[in-house]
């Protein structure tokens, strides 16, 4: 067990790292940050100085040690153009993020098991085929589409909904949250059902595949043959069986829930990590980019390990080749 | 449409309960790129300027029509050609309560001028301030400056006690030498209004300052500024009745806000001239299959290319009508602009031609075109229009479109000037025309600080000695005489090749009416909410 958990350890260390090399090395050819920092007018001078503070002359390996030290303490720098901690910056946006992030998963799981379920057991019925070809337009149009056409329909034509942004917030101490206020909640309606909407679809398809299975296996056949209701079979005895390999995927979901807000984010103007990492691309804020990518990777060896130490006490199977 | 009643509602209950007198008035809008700092002498953009010359003022301040009328000076004279007397405002007092006077001036200058502040080259433009009482001082210029004026209006003037008090007596520079400067995100000034919250890229909350000295048009009490980044997004915001200003607006999506109700189109020409420069200075082109010679050195090539460009075309085709092409390298906005000189070569592609094989280049050449694809009004479009015009005379161009910071970074001066061939906008912050003279049409000069954006290095040694002279020469008639020979020289020498001026578009909704400043910025001042 301790020599799985430390080898995990080891290689989450060396995902990391090599995240790290990659999106700071990716940065050096996004372009130069001194002129998204001076105006017109700022002379070659004070431009040559600011790389000189910045710096921006060192050589890359200068630069990077500095960096991969830093960030392992937590200390992302300073925002190029907020001039405030990257880390204050990033601390103050994950709340809109995570929530976002937590009702997109609610969402899909609270809409996505029931479908599954209801499009196995009525295979051929004419709402299941309706609900899987719809999920199918809903999923293949962009994230970014999908957004705009709720916003026109619901926002513009509508107009039930906030068409952008996070609505009224009140702080919790350093969290703020957008879940006690009328606005807020209804604000959350739209980019998050746009964020949920790809989840959604996966986990119906998950659980209507794996309650097809389920369905066609002895143990079901024996429970029907004992008489039970359809209702015990269905809910009792097969869909527990489906919602192992569901809550597993769900769960490696959540990373990518995270990461993906970004184009949500950025069509609804989500004041998240997501849009601060857009923005943050636009005015080519290093800090700020290198800080977004490396924690987000974070999230995801942090999320796969979990499940890999699940996985491990679940599976006896892993246990016996480690010995 | 619910939700604005809402508003109203709410605005209503609370004027009811503060003063039966006021009507209380929020205005919302939205603009695609973010407040970038409080700090008046941060960032010298026009939006960041814009914005806070509603909390901020200079000695001089814009009106509506871009006209300097008097700010927080009362009234001024010359009272030698280099010194200037200004009459500092009485009883006006900064958002903390404290009175302004003439050391605040002093001191604001000086933050101004020092290392850290984006408004160097602005502040430089005085000499010395003598203080004579707390409402009179004496500004003294190197040169005589008959435009000093236009460069006062964006020199903000902050308090000295509250700077000093919170440590941020030096600018919030791009540095991270002042990494936690207090006037980056906190404001004290003697504006219209008040900064109330300022959360950087998410949201800015204006208040109105009861106690303005001046008068206001505006019948607004709260400002409420949101960046949106996606146009779709924000577009779809104003139809929804949730904002009530937006811009920019693409121009495809006028029409949109023209069939919608209750919004409206608001369009007009910004005084920002776009254009094509050439690389006349090195020997040899960087980016060509010309070896051993430049071709751009001929003026002949310059003359064909300049033929070679349907600006009726990129007119209609590009800009959907929406741009003035343009003849000059100023806007009729700014000072020196003369309608006259204003006629664009004529499009002629066969002259040309025969230019190009007068020239040697019979069979044309090839040349690399370096564009931003971010930064103007459908910058990158105008280039691919630009190349196709071109492969019609034989010159086969090879576009390099990129995102502004990646294309500013090769092109600039820190990117060493790399380019042969190059589209870029200017708009002059001085609202005249001796700002585009000394950045765009003198000869690059390190150390004066000249043509340090004249990136093609057109150099007229006749162009530089009259720019001077205008620099400095307060006879009105004068000075234009020899701005309008300086245009003509570099007409009949075909300096650079003008384009167009590029639209102002914005959204607005029935609720509101606001004036459209040439300069894209918003003045609060003249935002009236309809009642």
């Amino acid at each position: 067990m301790v020599s799985f958990l430390l080898k995990r350890l080891l290689q989450s260390v060396v995902v990391m790292f090599t995240v790290a090399l990659i999106a700071f090395a990716m940065f050096q050819f996004v372009g130069d940050p001194i002129n998204n920092m001076v105006g017109q007018d700022t002379t070659q001078e004070e431009r040559e100085q600011l790389r000189e503070n910045l710096g921006l002359n060192d050589p890359f390996i200068v630069q990077f040690g500095r960096f991969a030290l830093n960030a392992a303490q937590g200390d992302f720098g300073i925002s190029y153009k907020y001039k405030t901690p990257v880390s204050d910056l990033i601390f103050e946006r994950m709340p809109a993020t995570l929530e976002l992030a937590f009702v997109s998963a609610i969402l899909a799981l609270v809409l996505g098991i029931p479908l599954g379920v209801y499009t196995a057991l009525k295979r051929n019925g004419i709402i299941s085929k309706f609900i899987m070809t719809t999920s199918l337009v809903g999923v293949s149009l962009p994230t970014f589409l999908t957004g705009i056409l709720l916003i026109l329909l619901f926002g513009v034509v509508l107009r039930w909904l906030p068409t952008f942004g996070r609505g009224d917030v009140i702080e919790i101490g350093t969290w703020t949250t957008g879940f006690l206020t009328a606005s807020g909640l209804k604000s959350l309606i739209l980019p998050s059902f746009t964020l949920a909407l790809f989840q959604l679809t996966l986990i119906m398809r998950l659980v209507r595949a794996e309650m097809l299975e389920v369905l066609r296996t002895d143990f079901v056949k024996f429970a029907r043959a004992r008489g039970l209701p359809d209702r015990s079979v269905h809910f009792k005895h097969a869909l527990k069986n489906t919602l192992v390999p569901v809550i597993t995927i769900t769960g490696l979901q959540l990373g990518s829930l995270i990461a993906f807000a970004i184009i949500t984010e950025s069509v609804f103007q989500w004041p998240g990590m997501g849009l601060l990492f857009i923005q943050a691309v636009a005015d080519v804020d290093i800090p700020i980019m290198a800080a977004y990518l490396v924690l987000i990777a974070f999230f995801f060896v942090l999320i796969n390990m979990i499940v890999d130490i699940l996985y491990y006490a679940v599976d006896p199977r892993l246990r016996s080749s480690d010995g | 449409m619910k939700l604005r009643h809402g508003l109203m509602a709410a605005a209503a209950a609370a004027t009811l309960a503060v003063s039966p007198l006021a009507q209380a008035e929020t205005f919302k809008f939205a603009f695609q790129g973010n407040l970038s700092s409080l700090d008046p002498h941060s960032l010298n953009e026009t939006f960041l300027l814009g914005s806070l010359n509603n909390v901020y003022e200079g000695l001089v301040i814009y009106d509506e029509n871009l006209a300097a009328s008097p700010g927080l000076a009362e009234s001024w004279e010359t009272v030698e050609p280099t010194k200037w007397k200004f009459n500092l405002r009485k009883g006006v007092k900064f958002h903390d309560g404290s009175d302004f006077t003439a050391e605040d001036v002093v001191f604001s200058w000086q933050r101004a001028l020092a290392e850290g502040s984006d408004q160097i080259a602005r502040a430089s433009k005085i000499k010395g301030i003598e203080i004579v009482d707390d409402h009179t001082i004496i500004v003294e210029t190197p040169a005589p400056n008959p435009i000093l004026t236009s460069d006062l209006v964006y020199i903000f003037i902050m308090d000295k006690t509250w700077s000093e008090k919170n440590k941020t007596v030096t600018a919030t520079s791009a540095s991270d030498a002042n990494s936690a400067n207090y006037a980056n995100l906190n404001a004290n000034g003697t504006g219209p209004f008040i900064v109330k919250e300022h959360k950087p890229d998410v949201k800015t909350v204006y208040e109105r300052n009861g106690n303005y000295w001046g008068n206001m048009k505006s019948n607004v009490t709260r400002v409420e500024f949101t960046p949106i980044k996606e146009a779709a997004t924000r577009v779809a915001a104003l139809i929804s009745g949730e904002l009530d200003l937006v811009y920019p607006v693409p121009v495809q999506d006028w029409k949109r806000l023209e069939e919608a109700q209750g919004v409206k189109p608001l369009a007009g020409p910004e005084a920002r001239t776009i254009f094509l420069g050439m690389d006349q200075g090195r020997d040899e082109l960087l980016h060509s299959n010309i070896k051993g010679k430049n071709p751009f050195k001929d003026v002949r090539v310059r003359q064909a290319f300049a033929h070679a460009l349907n600006l009726d075309a990129i007119k209609k085709k590009v800009m959907r009508n929406a741009a003035t092409p343009s003849g000059l390298m100023v806007a009729p906005q700014i000072n020196g602009w003369s309608k006259e000189l204003n006629t664009p070569y004529a499009y002629d592609p066969a002259k040309s031609k025969e230019l190009l094989a007068a020239a040697g280049y019979a069979d044309g050449f090839e040349v690399t075109m370096d564009c931003p694809n971010n930064r103007y009004v459908n910058d990158e479009k105008i280039c691919q229009a630009v190349v196709s015009m071109l492969a019609k005379v034989g010159v086969k161009v090879d576009l390099l479109a990129q995102p502004k910071s990646k294309y500013f970074g090769k092109v600039l001066a820190t990117g060493g000037y790399d380019t042969s061939f190059y589209l870029l906008g200017w708009t002059p912050g001085t609202m005249d025309t001796e700002n585009v003279l000394s950045s765009l049409l003198m000869c690059q000069n390190k150390e004066t600080k000249k043509g340090m954006f004249n990136l093609g290095n057109y150099c007229n040694p006749k162009v530089d000695e009259l720019s001077a002279k205008i620099g400095s020469e307060t006879d009105q008639a004068k000075r234009n005489a020899m701005i309008a020979e300086v245009f003509k020289t570099v007409q009949e020498e075909v300096g650079y090749l003008p384009i167009h001026q590029q639209p102002l578009s914005w959204g607005a909704s029935d609720r509101v009416s606001v004036v459209q400043r040439p300069d894209n910025s918003l003045d609060f001042r003249y935002v009236v909410v309809n009642k």
